[in-house]
């Protein structure tokens, strides 16, 4: 066990090490490959209101003349103990860990993201609690009376799910039950109250949200559930739990169930490490002040500091959610073998 | 032990298509697993409307100009006339008439049926090429890894690994929209489209490679690779002319569920802005006009049911494909 959660560390370590390089070259890399010079990246971090002059001592003293390596160097460097932006008129300090300082704000980015991340943590954990319970029922329900008009129901309706892009039902739910009509149940877009000030004006809040990003996700669990279980529950296993003259409802939980489950944790790991870094069109769609909001008006603003940094913690949080998706599996999954 | 048995001598027996009923009765016909698909897909009505939307949208896509000129309409034309100058919406509410199916937009008046229609080319362009590319990438990698094994599987393998753990959204917002409106000798809708395609094409492969990777390792067992080996049959062969004719099925199978997947992710692009520039007209892009105008409902109504409509006829005759070709299915 011991030996396993180490090699886990590790090939964490070396994926953080990965996406950080691969995010180095996408801002780096890539202009340059699209035909950038040193001069237009440093225009970028500047600000179109800089001379001619300055982007060139920018872009010096920023080292984009530097070799690639260097620049990966001094930008790994700054995560783990931070750096010092000489870009000109003055010297900004941005202290560990540094994913970046934007220059057109004037502030370092982590800072930034600390206090986005409330929302859009809110946001992934409530919606997450709602699709997996909604989801994994569903789908247990359909497995068990297969054929059924419940069973033809759901899925119905789920594959509808699934077909919906969320910035769609986004609009629709805000167009029917917000913007002040008389269903409304929520406060139109844009406000987040924390959860320590006020949790039922927290909640208020993200109700809308909520349900429609949980209705995507519980659509595609429940048809994941509904196969999983269809499978495991012909499962020799199953078969021998009966025999044994275990109740059913202890067959399907503890054995069908469980057996199911392996998979959908998997997924679930991703979905919501990937949601953490995020939620780009739930937030946009509701205007919520999270990171994936973040991100989208960084890259509009062609603020890029701040798109590098987003995307990197964005990176983090999928690379840490798998690996506690990992450890759990041996705690889940009695058949996984660890060594 | 019992005597082997001679396989080489019964000829007559070996070959189905030869079996005659022995009541004088027709012929029993052996049936490729193409026939038994497509049986079984014949019977699946509700996949076959699946697939019939699809035709109907190609089709809608590929003669886009005749259709919308049928009404004599262009998509990036305004009609200033027909707006209210003071509310900026239509003067008669949807502005949908006669000439305009579908209304027109609030604030320019441009004709929302035809940008609809025109919108269709760009997504299923960009879905199928992406999806084209994903293929290519994955069943390659895919193959490779599943049939060598060993050093070669573990880097293939860690590779998909770290794909799968990207925050693909938004490294796909970031990619397309760093890169300048003119790069790499393209510019306007060709650089975007082909960005667009590199981008989800690119981001999607593993997820096709991880299948063909599975089905790979267990047909590398199989009697008839092992059959072709011992000919003296080397890799190249073996995986071309032996391995990828089995993989067909399932990589038609997953083609055709990750088209809907690229059409939600390239109007997800479109919606955030980052997609294909306007005017040009593309499905995300209307919706993302339509959420400052929520209070004129028509106008993200037909943009979304075409993002709807198209996503679930693939997923229908996707799911339809991949029951009538799955030889466990009942």
């Amino acid at each position: 066990m011991v030996t396993y959660i180490i090699r886990r560390l590790i090939w964490a370590v070396v994926m953080l090490t990965i996406v950080s390089i691969a995010t180095f070259a996408i801002f780096f890399l890539v202009p340059r490959l699209a035909g950038a010079t040193s001069e237009s990246l440093a225009a970028r971090y500047v600000g179109r209101t800089a001379s001619a002059e300055q982007v060139k001592i920018a872009a010096e003293k920023l080292g984009f003349n530097d070799p690639l390596v260097v620049q990966y160097g001094r930008f790994a460097k700054g995560i783990v103990a931070g750096a010092d932006y000489d870009y000109g008129p003055g010297v900004e300090h941005c202290p560990a860990p540094c994913f970046g300082y934007s220059f057109l704000t004037r502030l370092p980015v982590w800072p930034d993201l600390l206090n986005r991340l409330p929302v859009t943590i809110s946001l992934a954990i409530g919606a997450a609690v709602i699709w997996v319970i909604a989801g994994v029922a569903t789908g247990v329900l359909s497995a068990l009376k297969r054929g059924s008009l419940f069973d033809r129901a759901a899925m119905g309706v789920a594959l509808a799910g699934v077909s919906l892009p969320i910035f769609f039902t986004g609009i629709v739910s805000l167009v029917v039950f917000s913007y002040g009509n008389p269903f409304r149940i929520t406060a139109p877009g844009g406000s987040f109250t924390p959860f320590e000030e006020n949790p039922a004006m927290w909640a208020y809040n993200l109700i809308l949200p909520w349900i429609t990003l949980a209705f995507l996700y519980a659509a595609g669990y429940a048809r994941l559930t509904r196969a999983g279980m269809l499978e495991t529950m012909n499962e020799d296993y199953i078969r021998t739990a009966r025999a044994k003259g275990l109740n059913e409802r202890a067959v399907v939980v503890k054995h069908g169930l469980r057996g199911a489950l392996t998979p959908i944790l998997t997924i679930f790991g991703l979905d919501l490490g990937l949601l953490l870094g995020g939620a780009v069109l739930t937030e946009s769609t509701y205007s919520l002040p999270g990171m994936g909001k973040y991100a989208i008006d960084a890259i509009l603003a062609q603020d890029l500091p701040k798109v590098m940094g987003v995307t990197l913690v964005a990176a983090f949080f999928v690379v840490f959610a798998n690996l506690i998706v990992d450890l759990l599996y041996a705690v889940v999954d009695p058949r996984v073998r660890l060594g | 032990m019992t005597a082997p048995m001679d396989v080489t001598g019964g000829d007559a027996q070996a070959t189905p298509e030869a079996v005659v009923d022995a009541s004088g009765g027709k012929a029993i016909q052996g049936r490729s697993l193409g026939q038994i698909a497509w049986m079984r897909l014949k019977r699946d009505k509700v996949a076959l409307a699946g697939g019939l939307i699809v035709i109907f949208l190609i089709l809608v896509a590929v003669f886009a100009p005749v259709i919308a000129g049928a009404f004599g309409q262009d998509p990036t034309q305004f009609n200033s006339d027909l707006i209210d100058s003071s509310t900026m919406a239509p003067k008669t509410g949807t502005g949908i008439s006669a000439d305009h199916l579908f209304g027109i937009e609030p604030v320019n008046g441009r004709d929302i049926f035809s940008r609809v229609v025109y919108g269709a080319r760009i997504s299923l362009l960009i879905a199928f090429l992406a999806t084209l590319l994903s293929v290519v990438i994955g069943t390659l990698l895919g193959v490779t890894a599943g049939y060598f094994g060993g050093l070669v599987d573990s880097i293939i393998s860690k590779t998909m690994d770290v794909f799968l753990a990207f925050p693909i959204l938004v490294f796909a917002i970031a990619l397309a929209g760093i890169v300048p409106d003119s790069a790499f000798g393209l510019t306007g809708d060709t650089l975007r489209v082909s960005l667009l395609v590199f981008i989800i094409g690119f981001f999607n492969w593993p997820y096709i490679g991880r299948i063909i990777r599975g089905q790979t390792l267990s047909l590398r067992e199989r009697e008839f690779v092992d059959a072709a080996r011992s000919l003296g049959a080397r890799g190249p062969y073996i995986i071309f002319r032996e391995l990828l004719p089995n993989l067909v099925a399932p990589i038609l199978v997953y083609a055709t569920l990750l088209i809907p997947t690229n059409v939600l992710f390239e109007a997800a692009l479109s919606f955030l802005g980052v997609g294909v520039r306007p005017p040009t007209p593309t499905w995300g892009g209307m919706l993302s006009d339509a959420v400052r105008f929520y209070t004129i409902p028509h106008f993200m109504f037909f943009p979304g049911m075409a993002i709807f409509i198209t996503v679930l006829a693939f997923n229908l005759f996707g799911d339809g494909l991949r029951d009538a070709l799955d030889p466990k299915a009942r």
